[in-house]
């Protein structure tokens, strides 16, 4: 069995058993939601139903229905893209990177926020898909053999690396979270056997692929695991980079930076984490986890927000000196015109909510305090969701020739997509919290003995008895 | 099979699981299979399992996701259509490779990921329909089951001795 310092803080909080640990998650499946789920659902599917008229008003009439221009090509597409891949990466990272440094906190937010991932990845492909204008031509991003003369797809060329990225990272990320859920479908479906509900068990066995738990069986899990993180790590910072290569490859000033693949990385991860933590402390409480999502859970998730929140500052700094530092003029006034040009206030609201808000997190009793962190992890999404629209339109905006100097401004329907976005990842969150196990149960027994509460009581107890002894 | 019984001892705990698997293994009886909740480190070898080959599978998948990656990149970009982009020449494969990186990269996970995790679900028959092996809904909950098949004239002799290793409940079938 592992050891854990004494000195460490219990993950796991009460006297709980494994047969307890396997109720408490299976409770929310087993159950009936509450009228808060329903109203949360009936608004979330309200949005997306919204959401989705939109998206077919823009299919039947083109995206001549945004407010995207000559000047301004990209706009809230390509912000709301890099606004929910971004917010993704945290799930990886948190299964993935928390597991080859063997951070056990993972344990009990690695589902929910894996979830997240492929849920926000979704919701990006909207975008993405979308703003290619015709959406039934999309299979021409992928090479295929074709009679255009024969012409490929520019493998030199940033977007089609993103594509590559984007659709690898979706299906990897897809794949750890379902081999990871398969045990616990498992658990589930032998639950329901036990309490004869013979429906229920037949569709978690079918959830289940017949998993039977034999040694055998766990060994290779554990080793697909190891390797997928192995194989997940590197892709998601390279999901990232690549995206931020779609700007920095430019020659637009603004965008035309080398360290936009690890800014955009950190700044992935920060409001990926802040996504993580808003939706963590609603999960925790509608379904009592909280012994499972303890407040040392949300301090760790904060101080991962401080760390990579200081890191998209101190990225924002270094922008704003190279653009002076560097002498070339287009660059210093597109920096000077983030700052106090027509869209200063994308700007300032950026660097307050990512630069500003979470250094507080720097007080303890803010970063252990739940309502701090729930409005804190709001105002970064807020802020991460600017630094895109101000990487994106305010490099844009003021073109080279002052007769191209357009503003943009979202239409209602570009406006509907992206509520419908927020509508479907909360809908199939909700969906997701009420018909899967939200925490890893296999996984979060490995670690009751060495991290939970009563077991590291009871061992600090014989130690000390042991040590009068001597 | 005739002339076999089988036993389960199930226990409650894993380090009393261990503690049994390792008494039978001293005593030379074979362990068929063990169910367990959750991954219990150590056990594998216990029993002696052999060590998994999943993730030398997962190497091969990878370099076969590599190799097709480079080849469809120099068919496409060099071989069957080569243009000279943004100053990038693409008329011999070494001139345009570093723009290849990401793609070969995201083909290499693509094809490590999938391959594996479609072994892993193959190789151990987890497929949708499946029925589940395990002789006892218990054992993804919170018991440990050793399955054995030995001897009838063995059968006093183990029952006796999987209750001495701490086994809460051993039946025999």
């Amino acid at each position: 069995m592992q050891q854990e310092s004494p000195l460490r803080d219990p993950l796991i909080l009460g006297d709980r058993t494994y047969h307890q640990i396997t109720t408490d998650i299976a409770r929310p499946i087993e159950g009936k939601a509450n009228k808060y789920w329903y109203l949360v659902f009936t608004i979330a599917v309200a949005a997306f139903i919204w959401g989705f008229s939109c998206l077919a008003y823009t299919l039947g009439t083109g995206i001549g229905q945004w407010g995207a221009n000559k000047t301004v090509g990209w706009a809230w597409d390509i912000t709301n893209f890099v606004w929910w891949i971004g917010i993704g990466h945290a799930g990886t990272l948190i299964s993935a990177v928390l597991l080859l440094f063997r951070q056990k906190w993972r344990m009990a937010i690695n589902r929910s926020a894996e979830a997240m991932t492929i849920f926000a990845v979704m919701c990006a492909a909207v975008f993405v898909t979308m703003h290619t204008g015709r959406p039934w031509l999309d299979y021409w991003l992928f090479p295929h053999a074709n009679q255009f003369g024969s012409l490929w797809v520019n493998f030199n060329s940033p977007l089609t690396w993103d594509v590559f990225a984007v659709s690898t990272y979706f299906t990897v990320s897809l794949v750890f979270w379902y081999l990871g859920l398969i045990p616990d479908f498992g658990a589930i479906r032998d639950r329901f056997k036990v309490q004869g509900k013979p429906l229920q068990e037949k569709i978690y066995r079918l959830l289940s692929f017949g998993w039977s738990g034999r040694a055998r069986d766990w060994s290779r899990f554990e080793e697909v695991s190891l390797v997928l993180a192995g194989l997940s790590t590197p892709l998601v910072f390279s999901v990232h980079s690549i995206v931020s290569m779609d700007f920095a490859t430019s020659i637009v000033p603004g965008w035309h930076t080398t360290i936009f693949p690890p800014y955009f990385v950190a700044g992935a991860i920060f409001s990926g984490f802040a996504m993580v933590s808003t939706l963590l402390l609603i999960m925790r409480k509608v379904f009592s986890l909280e012994h499972y999502i303890t407040i040392q859970h949300m301090e760790m998730m904060n101080i991962i927000i401080t760390l990579t929140g200081s890191m998209v500052g101190v990225a924002y700094l270094s922008e704003l000196f190279i653009s002076w530092y560097s002498g070339v003029e287009y660059e210093g006034y597109a920096f000077l015109n983030r700052a106090t040009g027509p869209y200063w206030w994308s700007y300032w609201a950026m660097m307050t909510c990512n630069v500003v808000s979470p250094q507080l997190f720097w007080v303890k009793k803010i970063r252990t305090s739940l309502i701090a962190t729930f409005v804190l992890s709001i105002v970064v999404n807020i802020g991460m969701w600017f630094e895109r629209f101000v990487i994106i339109v305010t490099s844009l905006h003021r073109d080279y020739l002052p007769s191209s100097w357009v503003m943009y401004h979202p239409t209602w329907v570009e406006i509907g997509i992206f509520t419908g976005t927020i509508g479907l990842f909360f809908t199939l969150f909700l969906l997701f919290a009420r018909t899967f196990p939200v925490i890893a149960l296999s996984e979060l027994k490995t670690i009751l003995k060495s991290s939970g509460e009563e077991y590291k009581r009871k061992r600090a107890q014989n130690k000390a008895v042991a040590d009068t002894h001597h | 099979m005739t002339g076999t019984k089988t036993i389960h001892g199930i226990y409650d705990d894993e380090e009393l699981l261990m503690d049994g698997a390792r008494q039978l293994k001293t005593a030379h009886i074979r362990v068929k299979d063990v169910f367990t909740p959750f991954p219990v480190h150590g056990l594998d070898v216990v029993i002696g399992l052999p060590r998994t080959r999943i993730a030398i599978c997962a190497f091969i998948y990878g370099i076969t996701g590599t190799s097709l990656a480079i080849l469809m990149t120099w068919y496409m970009m060099v071989s069957d259509w080569p243009t000279d982009i943004g100053g990038k020449p693409s008329f011999w494969y070494y001139m345009n490779w570093p723009a290849f990186i990401p793609v070969t990269f995201e083909l290499t996970v693509f094809c490590a990921a999938h391959g594996m995790a479609i072994t892993f679900l193959l190789r151990s028959w987890l497929l949708p329909g499946v029925a589940p092996k395990n002789p006892d809904p218990r054992t993804t909950d919170n018991k440990f089951l050793i399955h054995l098949e030995v001897k009838p004239e063995d059968e006093t002799r183990i029952v006796n001795m999987l209750r001495q290793t701490g086994a809460s409940e051993v039946n025999v079938i």
